[in-house]
């Protein structure tokens, strides 16, 4: 019996949006065991306690190996779980930003979808063809010459011999390494390894595209020309997914993100919200701010010791309303006299963009010298920011430019809504760094 | 095109997708090949040294030492080469398949494709060691002004049957080597036990006839005895208990070997 028009059709549109779902992920897990060494304190390691230790071990290690499981040193065994009950859709065209600390599970998330491990628990689709970019550089063997490392490395990219051969030109000009074609990969300098392995990649024409932080390594031309290709290959329609942690190259490529912490699923959403979350969760927002552990250059003559934002009544804040001017205190130390000393503040945005910069010697006035513990005010006037978290980079120079201290992304303050902002709508980071009122005038027709 | 990922899923179509990195596998033994002798002074040469030379001490020791009977009136050194052959490719093809998981970990580790061309890719490489021996095995019969028989036209059966009796093996040890390192050790010992055991410097006839049903077990028994009929042109019997045995061995370690591979080949990228 012929199906009736509606039930072909509600049928079609189904299959249709299923045909527009490129990845589904439902209830993923994956475990790994891991090993540990018994705690062992002095007043119980008698050998008695060694022996009945090391049987135990062989003991476990003999049945794994009589049950064929795999042998794991150590003297305990316990589960990780690295991913725990991940679940989302990614649609045909979408561009997703995966983002979240070391060790949150992106890349073992990555792994799965690449087909490289199998998952523990859960279900997972996928509609079109994939090409996985983990590394750069997989397979390349470094007796081989460039010419054959493209053939190869291309191969295991998942690319056929006749499509190596059409784009061969196009990837050696992209590395830009035709002079060395013939020299084996292993004299190469670590920039044209980089290169030459990156282009090969970027020639992929997958569907789905899977991205790992490959962007980490290289010099900054490089690291524009691998943006500036990913951006073409999401233009082009297709699905990326993308890893990384330079939220600047996210937001910019990116229109959806998902943030990871501890294998598990935070966060699913517009990329600057999912940035913004992370931004929040990575670093402390108050008096709290602990600046010994932060990273730091410099000689370390004179340092920063703490930083707060302060309001009209000299109480520290964590929080502005649009619109209004900032005082921020920078508490230093400087354990024997430095003269004509500077300090400087840069402004970033929450995934590290400098939006302005200023230096105490850009009024004209110079300090004589700071000695000992002190504390110095910049109040910053005019600021017109969007809301949300901004960072700062803190530096105290010498009288010859030098870098006493110097200290990058900061968490500084969070900037919360307020009636300067333009009204009826939200107007965070993705819409701007800064807003200015405007006015718009209809002139006749 | 659409791929389900669950644990424990077999694919249905894991066949075809080995067809489909066709191209990968042959580029991966075209890797395996040229690495093997690129910088090497002798390089080549050296796939044509070792079976050669080989050949000399085993006929040296066999037959004038310990004056063990050729077959029928073949040449000693012949009959030796013959069965030289054959155990090289499974020796080479062997190891090699053995470590190759272990030895490509970073590719394991990072992309996705059939694990089933890594072990392949190699067994490959000693075909091409194989095709050189038959070239001294060429020269050597012009020496001894030897002509082969009609025989020799089923090579290519026992060359076929010589590499599926190394991928069983080879399939079943590499995954064994993923999981508990110590097969590194036991394979070479395996081999070193292997050419004395197996009727490569002499002839599979001295061994009493009781015996030597028993003795067909060892797959590389019938292979070499195969090997030497073609080559030797009939002046050999095939002992046809010990074929059947052979064959059903080496179907039996073949089948083990890929249902091990297939069933730890998921989680090899964790293990490794």
């Amino acid at each position: 019996m012929p199906l009736s028009l509606q039930t072909a059709s509600l049928l079609r549109k189904s299959h249709e949006s299923q045909l527009e779902v490129a990845i589904s992920v439902k209830n993923l897990f994956k475990r790994y065991l891991v090993g540990h060494e018994s705690v062992r304190d002095g007043s119980h390691n008698t050998l008695r306690d060694s022996v009945v230790r090391h049987a135990k071990n062989f003991g476990r290690k003999a049945a794994d190996l009589a049950r064929g499981r795999q042998i794991i040193q150590g003297d305990e065994v316990e589960e990780f779980w690295a991913l725990k009950d991940i679940s989302f859709e990614i649609k045909r065209g979408d561009v997703v930003g995966i983002i979240g600390r070391n060790g949150a599970g992106k890349s073992t998330l990555l792994k799965i979808l690449s087909r490289v491990t199998e998952p523990t628990q859960g279900r997972i689709e996928i509609n079109g063809r994939v090409a996985s970019l983990l590394e750069v550089g997989t397979g390349f063997h470094p007796e081989l010459s460039g010419r054959e490392n493209i053939f190869l490395n291309g191969a295991i990219l998942g690319m056929t011999r006749t499509e190596i051969k059409k784009k061969f030109d196009s990837i050696v000009e992209f590395a830009d390494i035709a002079k060395f074609l013939d020299t084996p990969v292993k004299r190469y300098s670590s920039g044209m390894y980089v290169r030459l392995a990156f282009a090969v990649a970027a020639h992929l024409d997958p569907e789905i595209l899977i991205v790992d932080e490959v962007l980490a390594v290289g010099d900054t031309e490089f690291q524009r020309k691998c943006l500036g290709k990913m951006e073409t290959v999401a233009n082009e329609g297709r699905t990326v997914l993308f890893v990384s942690h330079n939220l600047q190259s996210i937001e910019r490529l990116c229109a959806r993100g998902i943030l990871m912490s501890d294998g598990s699923l935070l966060y699913d959403g517009p990329v600057s919200e999912v940035c913004q979350h992370y931004v929040s969760s990575l670093k402390t927002w108050n008096s709290e701010r602990r600046l010994e552990l932060h990273p730091r250059q410099g000689d370390a003559r004179a340092r920063i010791t703490n930083l707060e934002v302060v309001n009209s009544d000299g109480h520290p804040v964590s929080s502005i309303a649009a619109g209004e001017s900032i005082l921020i205190r920078i508490y230093y130390f400087a354990p024997k006299p430095i003269w004509s000393p500077s300090f400087g503040l840069a402004l970033l945005t929450a995934a590290g963009t400098r939006i302005l910069n200023t230096v105490s010697n850009d009024s004209g006035k110079t300090i004589e010298c700071i000695e000992g513990g002190g504390a110095i005010e910049v109040h910053i006037r005019g600021l017109t920011l969007a809301t949300g978290h901004y960072l700062c980079n803190l530096a105290i120079a010498n009288n010859r430019g030098a870098y006493c201290d110097y200290l990058t992304e900061v968490p500084l303050v969070e900037v919360v809504e307020s009636n300067k902002l333009p009204k009826s709508r939200v107007y965070d980071q993705s819409s701007g760094v800064i807003f200015a009122t405007s006015q718009w005038n209809l002139i006749g027709h | 095109m659409q791929t389900i990922l669950e644990p424990g899923r077999t694919e249905k179509n894991y066949w075809h997708d080995v067809w489909r990195y066709r191209e990968l596998f042959q580029v991966l033994a075209w890797r395996d090949v040229s690495v093997r002798y690129k910088q090497t002074a002798i390089g080549a040469a050296w796939a044509i040294l070792r079976p050669f030379l080989t050949m000399l001490i085993f006929t040296f020791i066999f037959s004038r030492l310990a004056k063990l009977p050729s077959e029928g009136d073949a040449p000693y050194a012949l009959m030796v080469l013959a069965g030289m052959l054959p155990w090289t490719f499974f020796a080479s093809a062997f190891s090699d398949a053995s470590n190759s998981l272990v030895g490509n970990a970073s590719l394991i580790e990072k992309v996705y494709f059939p694990r089933l061309i890594i072990p392949t890719a190699y067994i490959v490489v000693a075909l091409v060691d194989l095709l050189i021996g038959f070239g001294i095995l060429g020269a050597i019969m012009i020496w001894y002004r030897f002509s082969p028989g009609w025989q020799m036209l089923l090579l290519p059966i026992f060359v076929m049957l010589v590499f599926l009796a190394s991928l069983g093996p080879g399939l079943w040890t590499t995954v064994l080597n993923v999981k508990y390192r110590d097969f590194r050790y036991v394979i070479p010992f395996i081999l070193q036990l292997g050419i004395y055991v197996s009727p490569v410097g002499f002839s599979s006839t001295i061994v009493p006839e009781k015996w030597r049903f028993v003795y067909s077990l060892n797959p590389m028994v019938c292979v070499i005895d195969g090997f030497r009929w073609c080559i030797l042109g009939g002046r050999t019997q095939i002992y046809l208990p010990g074929l059947v045995l052979g064959l059903a061995v080496i179907t039996f370690l073949l089948w083990q070997g890929i249902r091990q591979f297939r069933r730890m080949e998921k989680t090899l990228a964790d293990l490794i």
